[in-house]
């Protein structure tokens, strides 16, 4: 059976370590959202050069494990560029989360802005809007609220997605846990409490993410 | 003054219409009519440089602009010289209706919000919508989305108000709404360029009416002469397609 008191007494020392993890998810989702809003608008912009390095991005960034580009930067890329030897895990996952999410979340942008009526455009062109203002304040307000239910599946992935950070080596949330299973021997207990931790994060963003939409819905009730 | 002089547009190998010269004085207003696909739709987008003309020069009040040699800042000021009213509305779906006013005075002339808010009450008075301020497109009906529209349209303060088929996407119920508030900035001598199959609002509010067919204008008079004595065989043609059926004096 359950060791029910060994798990009550994890729950303190693993929650130690969700700060961390909450940490890297948000940094890395804060850099991927402005990376991703550059690549979408360089992408329906058609922006010559940029364009086809975004593309060269996305199709990389899509096209490979995350596992790998994590490996990549953290025990690949020193190799080349000597100055990255001093890289630390926590530094390596948050840099490879934010280009992996940012390549997924790009794609979901410029859907929701290619999705936005052309006549809009067209409106705001022709009272005299500069393009750049036509994005600020015309399409990317309306493309957040279209993207913001898969960005925010996105974030909530990205969230599970930092227990790779565990690999480089770095004691978050599953680190910690995996050093104290090896410990007491409790495989077990230790990684179904952890499992419901990460579920129990998910399930607060999931009533979050309701509110948020909810919320950016408003001025389209009929 | 506004004038056209030899504005060309082509797509590709096709072109739409070739040398094409018109003018128009201050308070003037124009109706251009015609079968459709005659690219009366693309003149007024010219004009409005939504579309690039492919030759021609274009002249609103002082500013006089090559088309050819058009600077961003050229096209920019031609555009708030010339305001635009689309036939599906083309309203900001993320902005009320009095932002959707407001929004030009402010990110265009950089007018302070409240003196904006202020101005773009003034005009949901005008079209009728004060008790619609705070509310957004999708809750308007498509009578009010396109009131809306032009009231967007009054609040550029612009040279020339350009109408593109303002009333076909509406549902019967809502144009007259449309055409009177149209026929109340007519009477305020608004001047306006508008491309409509409406030929009782023809009749009643033009100055002048232009017959394009076959990307060319066949020809122009003002409504009571062109409706009764059109000179072109073309021109007798389509009214005689349009107005048959409508009960009204068929030339």
């Amino acid at each position: 059976m359950l060791n029910l008191e060994y798990m009550w007494g994890l729950l303190p020392v693993l929650l130690r370590y969700l700060p961390l993890t909450l940490q890297m998810a948000t940094i890395a989702m804060f850099f991927a959202l402005i990376l991703a809003c550059l690549l979408a608008v360089v992408r329906v912009s058609k922006v010559p050069v940029l364009n086809a390095f975004s593309m060269l991005f996305i199709s990389f960034f899509r096209g490979t494990p995350l596992l790998v580009q994590l490996f990549l930067f953290y025990y690949g890329l020193p190799q080349l560029v000597e100055a990255l030897v001093a890289i630390n895990g926590v530094t390596a996952a948050v840099l490879g989360l934010t280009l992996h999410f940012s390549a997924y979340m790009a794609e979901s942008i410029r859907a929701a802005i290619v999705g936005i009526d052309r006549s809009q455009t067209e409106a705001a062109l022709s009272i005299g809007m500069t393009q750049s203002q036509l994005m600020r304040r015309i399409i990317l307000p309306q493309a957040t609220r279209v993207a913001t239910p898969t960005l925010m599946n996105y974030f909530i992935d990205m969230i599970k997605a930092t227990s790779l950070a565990f690999t480089l080596g770095v004691t978050e949330l599953m680190g910690a846990t995996q050093k104290e299973a090896a410990g007491s021997f409790l495989y077990l207990e230790a990684f179904l409490l952890v499992a419901l931790i990460y579920w129990a994060i998910v399930e607060v963003l999931s009533w979050g993410q309701r509110r948020l939409e909810i919320y950016l819905n408003k001025a389209y009730q009929r | 003054m506004i004038s056209l002089q030899g504005i060309t547009k082509r797509f590709g190998a096709h072109t739409v219409f070739e040398d094409i010269d018109l003018s128009l004085s201050q308070g003037e207003i124009i109706v251009i009519i015609g079968p459709s696909g005659t690219g009366k739709s693309t003149l007024l987008r010219c004009i409005n440089f939504l579309e690039k003309p492919d030759a021609g020069r274009l002249t609103v009040g002082d500013l006089s602009v090559d088309t050819q040699r058009a600077s961003r800042a050229d096209i920019l000021a031609l555009r708030r010289r010339t305001a635009f009213v689309f036939q599906n509305y083309g309203l900001f779906a993320n902005k009320t209706a009095l932002e959707n006013i407001s929004e030009g005075m402010i990110v265009v002339d950089k007018l302070p919000k409240a003196k904006a808010h202020a101005r773009a009450r003034e005009i949901l008075e005008r079209i009728g919508l004060a008790d619609k301020a705070d509310a957004y497109p999708a809750s308007l009906s498509g009578g009010q989305q396109q009131r809306v529209g032009i009231g967007r349209a009054m609040a550029a303060n612009a040279d020339v108000i350009l109408f593109d088929e303002p009333t076909s996407s509406l549902d019967p119920q809502w144009v007259e709404e449309v055409l009177s508030l149209m026929k109340q900035l007519a009477v305020e001598r608004q001047t306006m360029i508008v491309v409509t199959h409406e030929m009782q609002f023809a009749r009643d509010v033009a100055d002048r009416v232009v017959f394009m067919d076959e990307g060319g204008i066949v020809e122009q008079a003002p409504p009571e002469e062109l409706f009764t004595a059109p000179k072109d065989e073309r021109t007798r043609h389509f009214l005689r397609k349009i107005l048959a059926p409508t009960g009204q004096a068929v030339p």
